[in-house]
């Protein structure tokens, strides 16, 4: 019996000699020179490559929009004529005569406000669907039709209804954005494991606290997913449902812009309701990362 | 000898439509309190489903859960789980996991700081108060059952029950926490109801071995007193005549079991 057991120490002690002068060697840092330099090649690989395509695509834009005739202007003319809008956001001159900053927040106050409606009474309808077959059956068949009618439908009858433009472009953005957070909250809601709410049933939690502590945080990846779309379709709504109703926003200056045949000021505006755009949708997909940073890993 | 927790004539019938299904068929029986008691049985036959009916969370058919004579119909923190798959929260840490049911069964009976305290016992207890504030994703499967362990032992269930508890752990994990769960039960003195399909597993731990025949209409086949001294150990148990007898008890009832349902 005595065999193996020496034979067990001296295998163990071999490897212990061994790897003793390894621990004794201090890893070696590489100089913080270095490190940076990593990190601005690893970021040039990311800027370069889209800044290359944008140039391009400007430089073909400029070839083409450059000959005598053209319909659309050149991006250096478009700079040209929008210079003052771009360096000069912030002017007012009364009326609908405003900076691009007046427009673009007027634009951006009115989706804040239906989309915050949206989120309040998506996620709240989105909970009852899902938590509720009767709801469920009722409700469904009238949101799968509803959800498709165009957002610009709604406005001559929230435009009868409110009779003023700024509610209507409220309730258009509200209606629009409202259906994908609906929908996608009542799937998450469906989805959440039976073991949650076996745990939940265990520890007797009451149905207010099931839905802070177990339905929110099970279903939050879902949610944000229905606000991720949400914002975006507020934002698509905003803009054409602004041409219409008239005042100060973003919609209505680019329909201003067309009517005095200033393309320039056309494309210009519709460049800022693109980075916008983006700008909202990785807002939401941000927050939503750090709400969910939990759920997610599972 | 009391009956502490009892199951009286439990029928369990699943019905989808016109389709009837019998899982349980007059399960009768009685543990007494400080008792471990296993039940055993091939996939299917409706042990776990025995085990949600006692937990509250599917009712019987027929029959019913008296706990210190008292009927028992609705899930409750006298009877806590321990699930298979260990169910913590994922967006929760290990300490709020724990903390969750302490809140809720303590809410009027200790103070803020002696709920706290209290959570941080119970993680002691397995072995977990390092990991008190990682989430679930971040540690072992082994760590998350122990964890498990703490949140139901943490609500002072009167019988805990556990489903399967070491049936997703590697074998040496599993051994692991065997023994732990062991040490736990010597130390508290808790009334256990595990689920397992280890015949091993049901040996080392119970005082009695509930062993099941085939389903549909599951039935109590036989139960088997373990009569081995605690604490016990698991290699001396290995040579041990008694055990080995036991083992083979169980053996025989499920595989013979097995082949009468076969040619049936």
């Amino acid at each position: 019996m005595n065999m193996p057991a020496t034979k067990i120490e001296v295998e163990t002690a071999t490897p212990a000699a061994v790897a003793a002068p390894v621990v004794t060697m201090t890893p070696k840092r590489p100089p913080r020179a270095e490190t940076y330099a990593r990190m601005a090649r690893e970021t040039a690989m990311r800027v370069i490559p889209p800044l290359i395509v944008i140039a391009l695509l400007t430089l073909v834009w400029e070839l083409v929009c450059r000959r005598a005739g053209s319909a659309l202007p050149p991006p250096s003319k478009v700079f040209k004529d929008t210079k003052e809008l771009i360096f000069d956001p912030f002017f007012d001159h009364g009326g609908i005569d405003k900076g691009l900053f007046w427009h673009l927040s007027a634009s951006l106050q009115r989706v804040a406000f239906g989309y915050s409606l949206s989120a309040i009474a998506g996620i709240g309808l989105g909970v009852l669907v899902g938590q509720s077959v009767w709801a469920m059956r009722g409700l469904d068949p009238l949101f799968q039709v509803l959800r498709t009618i165009p957002p610009l439908a709604w406005l001559p009858l929230s435009l009868a209804a409110f009779r003023d433009g700024q509610p209507s472009a409220i309730f258009v953005i509200f209606i629009t954005s409202i259906w994908p957070i609906i929908i996608n909250t009542a799937v998450g809601i469906r989805n959440i494991p039976q073991d949650y709410r076996n745990v939940a049933a265990v520890v007797q939690l009451n149905p207010l606290e099931f839905f802070a502590k177990i339905m929110i945080p099970a279903a939050a990846p879902y949610i944000f997913t229905g606000l991720r779309i949400g914002i975006g379709l507020s934002w698509l709504a905003i803009v054409a449902a602004e041409m219409l109703i008239g005042g100060v926003g973003i919609g209505f200056f680019i329909w201003d812009a067309w009517n005095s045949s200033h393309i320039s000021e056309i494309i210009l505006a519709l460049f800022y309701v693109g980075i916008i755009g983006f700008v909202l949708d990785r807002l939401i997909a941000g927050l939503g990362r750090i709400v969910t940073h939990g759920t997610a890993q599972n | 000898m009391t009956a502490y927790l009892k199951l009286d004539h439990i029928d369990k019938v699943f019905s989808r439509g016109s389709a009837t299904t019998e899982v349980l068929k007059d399960i009768n029986l009685t543990i007494e309190k400080g008792q471990y008691v296993s039940i055993i049985g091939h996939s299917g036959c409706g042990k776990s489903t025995l085990l949600n009916i006692i937990a509250g969370l599917t009712t019987a058919s027929i029959g019913g859960v008296l706990l210190e004579n008292r009927e028992v119909n609705s899930p409750g923190p006298d009877r806590a789980v321990v699930f298979q798959n260990h169910s913590l929260l994922p967006w929760l840490t290990v300490y709020e996991n724990v903390k969750l049911g302490v809140d809720k069964v303590f809410a009027r009976t200790k103070s803020r700081a002696e709920r706290d305290a209290w959570v941080m016992h119970n993680l002691n207890l397995v072995q977990m108060a390092h990991a008190r504030d990682k989430r679930p994703s971040e540690i072992s499967g082994g760590m998350k059952q122990r964890v498990g362990i703490a949140r139901a032992l943490a609500m002072e269930p009167k019988v805990l029950l556990l489903d399967e508890p070491f049936g997703a752990l590697d074998a040496l994990t599993r051994a692991h926490l065997q023994d732990s769960v062991m040490a736990l039960h010597q130390k508290l003195g808790n009334t256990i109801l595990m689920i397992t399909h280890d015949v091993d597993e049901a040996v080392l731990l119970s005082d009695r071995i509930v062993m099941m025949t085939n389903g549909p209409s599951a039935r109590i086949g036989e139960v088997l007193e373990v009569p081995l001294a605690r604490p016990r150990k698991r290699l001396e148990l290995a040579t041990n005549a008694t055990y080995l007898k036991c083992r083979q008890r169980v053996l025989e009832f499920l595989y013979e079991r097995h082949r009468f349902v076969e040619a049936a």
